[in-house]
């Protein structure tokens, strides 16, 4: 399998994609021309012209529900946010249309519509540049809304995001673009609604997605040589939430630790800590704990975004913590 | 009922030609097609009245069905929000009259009058208002989000402003499929005149200019938004003109008068499917009634409750239409007893159909099967492994 970038696997899927169905088209701002804020785009205007790679004025909620009306009509729009932040022009858009259409007019009308953007702190962009509004749109029933960690599931969930009769949002982060990866020959299709086991550990399960599961992976490795065994569930799909998944390995592993980049307060982890109670609550021998951004607005300068981002220290500790923890008959873990 | 504006249909003893309001139309030429071919006088004339008696019966249902819509909510077989058309039937069998079949309809959330004149079955849009499963969405969309995919009638849609984007999305769909000529679809996409005062009306005004897309704008402009006036709401108030900044034309055409409301949607739709460019068409209405069932207009003065008594254009077209002699008293009495009758059948379908079971909640949750997808009811297990 070729080693690509996740920017190379997004384009070259947009790319085969478009060739495979004509009705694909992409919309956004600067996706032509300039080829996308973050390249995605790059050369797609030139080998599919401007009806296919439509570049917008700055309009958010006006190109969103034009990609929801033009997928009512059977076509089905690719649409670009600079950033995630921007998203939120349209929020009515994709949260009262997009994502009810469907359902409200009882079932005649689907909206195969794919919204794609990159999210993320980490790159001193300061308050309104650097969220990770996941749990918003993850919160919203009629959207299905995919995080993908690594080149090959950005062409799988791309894919099948793009294949798929319901508004789809593609969760992309700034910090992940460059980083390379396998990706599968050919036709790839990753099923939206199922997480995976991205490593296979016995001591406790870490459940991230996106951006989180490379520093999950990190830090797995460092404690491998430690002698702990750490499980790493990626979610990649946050709505529908694969709960089964997650909770079977906190079945196996006894110990579990959600890891996000997001806010505290109600983010995904509050839902994946609380589906663990319902599924795995017998099997624990520690509470779950959750390890997630400081609940600030982002700051610009370098020492403060990093302390307000969660990193591998962070992580570590916590694992720590958990795998220390008392287990709840009172007794020390042998 | 004391108060003139209770009952719109029972005011028409009142009605005297000097009574009749000044319409404020800016614009009220006849379009080319329109002009009566000076060797076919009667033609044109007896043509006219035909479809000035249908129209008056179109009407009429419309009218009987909103009431009798009102009368349901009293009686709680309706919930939720229920705008009404009454006032509006003028505007609302012009437009849908000047609609192909092939034309896409996006509508705001005063919609019942819509979906009757585009030809739906009026027990059909009552069962959606019941919240049956005979009901235009099943059950699922209520008074403000009647729709009919099979007759491209696209929704109606109950955030303001929502439906102009979509409607937009809609146009550049034909157009991206669609050669411009006098074949090609075009989408009508309805607004309130409190509308366009919102970021949706200049993003999708703009867009659809710039791209060049077959959609005709209309705003139903019934003076009032909840209890805005329209001069309160926007700078312009003559709103067909904001058309101008976005380069392409607008109208304003007198809402009460069916037949120039249908020539001037026609021209608009004729542009727009023939051009692929934009139109925005103004027509001028008045509401007769609060903003929806629940509202008592208290914004309103008595005197304005008089002058609107006066201008329901109901009982003025019956009165014209006698007086022109296209129709006889016998022959009006008919119409109104027929809707009458259609609407008591409409209140019966809608009564004998049945309400949607709890277990097909999920039914329309998803367009295609998917995996994990949440199936739980309020209280069960989430997660059983």
């Amino acid at each position: 399998m070729p080693v690509i970038s996740y920017r190379e696997a997004l384009n070259s899927t947009l790319r085969s994609e478009m060739q495979r169905d004509e009705d694909v088209f992409l919309i956004g701002e600067e996706i032509g021309t300039f080829e996308g804020s973050y390249k995605i785009t790059e050369g797609l205007l030139e080998e599919f012209g401007p009806k296919r790679v439509r570049d917008t004025p700055i309009s958010e909620e006006g190109f969103t529900g034009i990609a929801i009306g033009a997928a009512m009509l059977g076509l089905r729009p690719v649409l670009e946010y600079m950033t995630l932040n921007f998203s939120l022009l349209a929020l009515d858009q994709v949260v009262n249309h997009a994502a009810k259409i469907y359902t409200m007019f009882g079932g005649q009308t689907a909206v195969p519509m794919v919204i794609r953007a990159p999210g993320g702190g980490g790159q001193q962009l300061a308050a309104t540049h650097s969220q990770n509004l996941e749990v918003w749109y993850a919160h919203v029933p009629g959207l299905k809304l995919v995080a993908p960690s690594n080149p090959a599931d950005a062409k799988g969930l791309l894919t099948a995001a793009i294949r798929d009769d319901d508004p789809v949002i593609v969760l992309e982060n700034l910090s992940l673009y460059n980083t390379k990866g396998e990706v599968p020959d050919g036709d790839h299709v990753t099923e939206i609604g199922t997480a995976t086991v991205a490593r296979q550990g016995s001591d406790i399960t870490v459940i991230s997605y996106s951006r989180g599961i490379r520093t999950a992976l990190q830090v797995a490795e460092e404690l491998e040589e430690d002698g702990v065994s750490v499980e790493v569930v990626d979610l990649r799909s946050l709505r529908p939430l694969d709960r089964r998944t997650f909770c079977e390995s906190v079945r196996r592993t006894t110990r579990a630790v959600v890891h996000e980049d997001d806010w505290l307060s109600y983010g995904i982890g509050a839902e994946v800590a609380a589906s663990v109670q319902e599924g795995a609550f017998d099997f624990l021998d520690a509470p779950v704990r959750r390890v997630a951004a400081a609940e600030v607005p982002l700051p610009y300068a370098k020492p403060l975004e990093r302390a307000a981002l969660p990193d591998t220290d962070d992580l570590r500790r916590v694992i720590r913590d958990v795998l220390d923890a008392t287990s709840f008959t009172g007794q020390e873990k042998s | 009922m004391s108060d003139p504006t209770e009952d719109p249909a029972s005011t028409e003893d009142e009605q005297t030609e000097a009574e009749q309001p000044e319409l404020d139309t800016t614009e009220d030429e006849q379009t080319e097609a329109e002009q009566p071919e000076p060797d076919q006088p009667k033609g044109e004339q007896t043509e006219q009245s035909e479809t000035l008696r249908s129209y008056f019966q179109q009407m009429t249902v419309i009218r009987r069905f909103e009431l009798k819509a009102q009368e349901m909510y009293q009686r709680a077989e309706i919930g939720g929000y229920c705008h009404l058309n009454v006032g509006e039937e003028a505007t609302v069998v012009g437009l849908m009259d000047a609609m192909e079949e092939r034309d896409y309809l996006f509508a705001n959330y005063r919609v019942h009058g819509y979906a009757i004149a585009r030809g739906l079955d009026p027990g059909h849009v009552m069962a959606e208002l019941f919240g049956r499963t005979d009901g235009l969405a099943g059950g699922w969309g209520g008074s403000m989000h009647l729709a009919d995919a099979e007759s491209r009638f696209m929704g109606g849609y109950g955030i303001v402003g929502g439906q102009m984007p979509p409607a937009t999305g809609a146009a550049m769909a034909v157009s991206h499929r669609q050669e411009a000529g006098p074949e090609s679809e075009a989408v009508m996409c309805l607004l309130g005149e409190g509308t366009s005062a919102t970021g949706a009306f200049h993003e999708t005004l703009n867009l659809a200019s710039l791209w060049g897309l077959p959609i005709v704008f209309v705003v139903i402009n019934n003076r009032v938004g909840m209890s805005t006036p329209v001069e309160q709401a926007s700078a312009e108030p003559e709103l067909f003109r904001k058309a101008e900044s976005y380069r392409f034309e607008g109208r304003r055409v007198d809402g009460d008068d069916p037949i120039a409301v249908r020539d001037a949607a026609r021209a608009a739709l004729k542009q727009a499917r023939e051009e692929h460019r934009p139109f925005l068409l103004e027509t001028m209405s008045y509401r007769l009634r609060g903003h929806s069932v629940v509202d008592p207009a208290r914004y309103r003065t008595d005197e304005e409750r008089a002058e609107l008594a006066a201008k329901d254009l109901l009982p003025r077209l019956r009165s014209r239409l006698i007086e022109d002699g296209v129709l006889s008293e016998q022959e009006a009495d008919t119409i109104e007893r027929d809707a009458d009758e259609t609407i008591e059948q409409a209140v019966e379908v809608a009564g004998a159909s049945e309400s949607p079971d709890p277990s097909d909640l999920f039914t329309n949750a998803y367009s295609t099967e998917v995996a994990n997808a949440p199936r739980a009811m309020p209280g069960d297990r989430v997660i059983t492994l």
